[in-house]
């Protein structure tokens, strides 16, 4: 990406910082990509902004999604991304937020938010306050959880299969005849002699594990998705 | 006047009087093009509110590939919209390019977009005569599918499957093609045009197609961008806008072609214009196939792509490189991008962010139906539970992408 596509990103990340009452927390340009990151109550009033102001045009929302960082205090990032067809730009902004907190909706900005918003809903369990429309859409009609968190295991709770005694379908704990094995295959020469591995617990925690009564348990319990 | 009769009266009112009545539309029904529930609240056989249930397709293609390594992850994109596979592996090689920081060698990026635009020839013809098919024509599915099984030839020779190609890598693309794929290519570009045209003198100004498509499921540009179309449906309104050429991506920016842009923004405009798109390809692709350098198609570097089997059998190193590559994987610098590609049905977007290790720590596919799908109750409310169906038709939705 030439300096000067970056250069005129940072320049139009200024202008809208400039505007004090938007609340742009923080921009980034990486790899030329412009992101910004902003609040939950600043949102709306951003993107009105960016929509009508005549340095950005940004006449559409491409995109809404969620992502979940398991480690932080507010675990939830929602991320927009905006395009301008008259400057042919791209924009990313962010904010964060937690399981509580609601997100003003911005479906009354750009419509195409309707939808987006109820599959972060749905996935990841973001609340967005005054949303016309705030039902599931992806996941089963009475479903349990927000699938995408990170703490949603990868098979999940809840099979269904069809019961021929009772002539219909029938929804079930999940059964799994073999554990669902998760290989991070992550090998001891990638990343210092620091990383830890599954199984190094075995090693720290009791060095003289068979004596104690040491019983090997499954080197992948606690990993993700095993269950 | 006897009590009696103006109560008869009353009740003769409540009796005529029609409550709005609730349809069930799909989720297996022909015109649904897939597994649509759509409910939909009829006066009379006017639409006056469309309510699409969708996600009975939702295999949760996200979630899996946050378990999965980068090379893992990509065959999940040939299953989003299998119409068009290659195009959505497109989307996520370059992603993955992008956080690499590698560049594909020429060949490999000729070969990428031949295939993409063959991918768009195969969807437009889908479109296009199960369209017909939906307001009422059957000769283009016949003669339509004949020429898209050739196309699907293609995707065989190159990589062994017709569907699930899992063809485009980060880096360039799995394999070489084959010798005198070009030339079989090069000939089928010279004879498609002739069912193009056939199906062009049986739709384009088919008096009955007319009717069923002219006026119907109109929007305006402003609305176009607000409900977040993109592609096709974009263009019909009226907005000159295709990043392929806006934004270009491997070697688009070396291709002659033009963009074909609609005026009415109705379902014939949109028809017309993949009608067009698709003479377009054939255009590219002819481009491409002329000035396809010789080399290599993948990046040298084994660290990302694999090396070639003979030399597995000889090296060591090259043995360990392979067997780390399909173990372990390859780790991805932390970062994020947001990447997008002119796939047939629209901007098909990957929004990738990695944290450093061998797996995407999220991967969000921006799939264009699911927004056009969003539209279909502003878009069918007030026309007649016909007029539904061609607009779902002019939509060009596949399920295997709006529920991911």
């Amino acid at each position: 990406m030439s300096n000067s596509v970056e250069q005129s990103l940072i320049d139009l990340a200024q202008y809208i910082k400039s505007y004090t009452e938007l609340s742009v927390q923080d921009y980034a340009v990486v790899k030329g990509e412009l992101s910004i990151e902003t609040t939950r109550d600043g949102v709306h009033k951003l993107l009105v902004f960016l929509r009508d102001d005549q340095r950005c045009l940004f006449k559409q929302l491409t995109d809404v999604c969620g992502v979940d960082y398991l480690d932080r205090e507010e675990r939830f990032e929602v991320v927009y991304h905006l395009v301008s067809l008259v400057h042919n730009v791209r924009l990313r902004i962010k904010l964060s937020t937690d399981e509580n907190t609601p997100v003003p909706t911005v479906s009354d900005v750009y419509s195409s938010a309707n939808w987006a918003e109820r599959e972060v809903w749905d996935m990841y369990g973001v609340m967005f306050s005054d949303h016309p429309d705030h039902r599931r859409i992806l996941t089963d009609y009475g479903f349990d959880g927000h699938p995408q968190r990170k703490d949603f295991p990868l098979t999940g709770y809840v099979e269904l299969r069809y019961d021929e005694d009772e002539k219909r379908v029938v929804y079930e704990p999940v059964k799994l005849t073999q554990d669902y094995r998760v290989f991070d295959n992550l090998s001891p020469w990638e990343g210092g002699a620091n990383t830890p591995l599954p199984g190094d617990e075995k090693s720290s925690v009791r060095p003289h594990a068979p004596e104690n009564g040491y019983v090997p348990s499954n080197p992948i319990d606690g990993v993700e998705g095993a269950k | 006047m006897p009590n009696s009769t103006l109560n008869n009266a009353v009740e003769m009112d409540k009796e005529t009087q029609i409550r709005p009545y609730t349809m069930n539309f799909g989720p297996q029904h022909p015109a649904a093009h897939g597994v649509l529930r759509l409910v939909l609240e009829m006066d009379g056989e006017i639409v006056e509110r469309a309510d699409p249930h969708i996600g009975l397709l939702h295999r949760g293609t996200e979630k899996l590939i946050e378990y999965k390594t980068y090379m893992q992850a990509l065959p999940y994109f040939d299953r989003l919209d299998y119409v068009c596979p290659m195009n959505q592996e497109h989307a996520f090689a370059l992603a993955t390019e992008k956080l690499l920081g590698i560049t594909v060698p020429e060949r490999g990026q000729y070969i990428r977009v031949l295939f993409c635009e063959l991918g768009r020839i195969l969807s437009h013809i889908l479109n296009i005569t199960t369209f017909a098919l939906d307001v009422g024509a059957i000769t283009p599915a016949l003669w339509g599918f004949e020429e898209r099984e050739k196309g699907m030839e293609f995707y065989d020779r190159a990589c062994g499957a017709r569907l699930h190609a899992n063809y485009f890598r980060p880096g360039g693309v799995s394999q070489d093609i084959p010798d005198g794929l070009l030339d079989d290519m090069m000939a089928w570009t010279e004879t498609f045009p002739e069912t193009l045209g056939d199906l062009d003198t049986l739709l384009s100004d088919n008096r009955i197609f007319k009717q069923r498509t002219v006026d119907i499921g109109t929007v305006s540009k402003e609305d176009a961008l607000d409900l977040g179309f993109t592609g096709p449906m974009l263009r019909g309104s009226g907005v000159a806008w295709d990043l392929r050429k806006s934004q270009p991506y491997d070697v688009y920016d070396k291709m002659e072609f033009d963009v074909p842009v609609g005026k009415t923004g109705d379902c014939y405009a949109r028809y017309l214009i993949r009608m067009e798109e698709m003479r377009q390809s054939l255009k590219i692709m002819q481009q491409c196939i002329r000035n396809m350098p010789k080399g290599a198609v993948k990046v040298d570097d084994y660290k990302i792509s694999p090396p070639p089997r003979v030399e597995m059998k000889r090296s060591m190193e090259a043995m360990i490189h392979h067997f780390k590559l399909f173990s372990e994987g390859y780790h991805v610098p932390a970062g994020e991008t947001y990447t997008a590609v002119e796939a047939p049905k629209g901007e098909f977007g990957v929004y990738l962010i990695s944290d450093g290790t061998n797996r995407p720590y999220r991967c969000r596919v921006r799939a264009p139906g699911f927004y056009h799908l969003a539209a279909l109750d502003s878009m069918s409310r007030g026309h007649m539970l016909a007029d539904a169906v061609t607009v779902i038709g002019s939509m060009d939705i596949v399920f295997g992408e709006i529920d991911r």
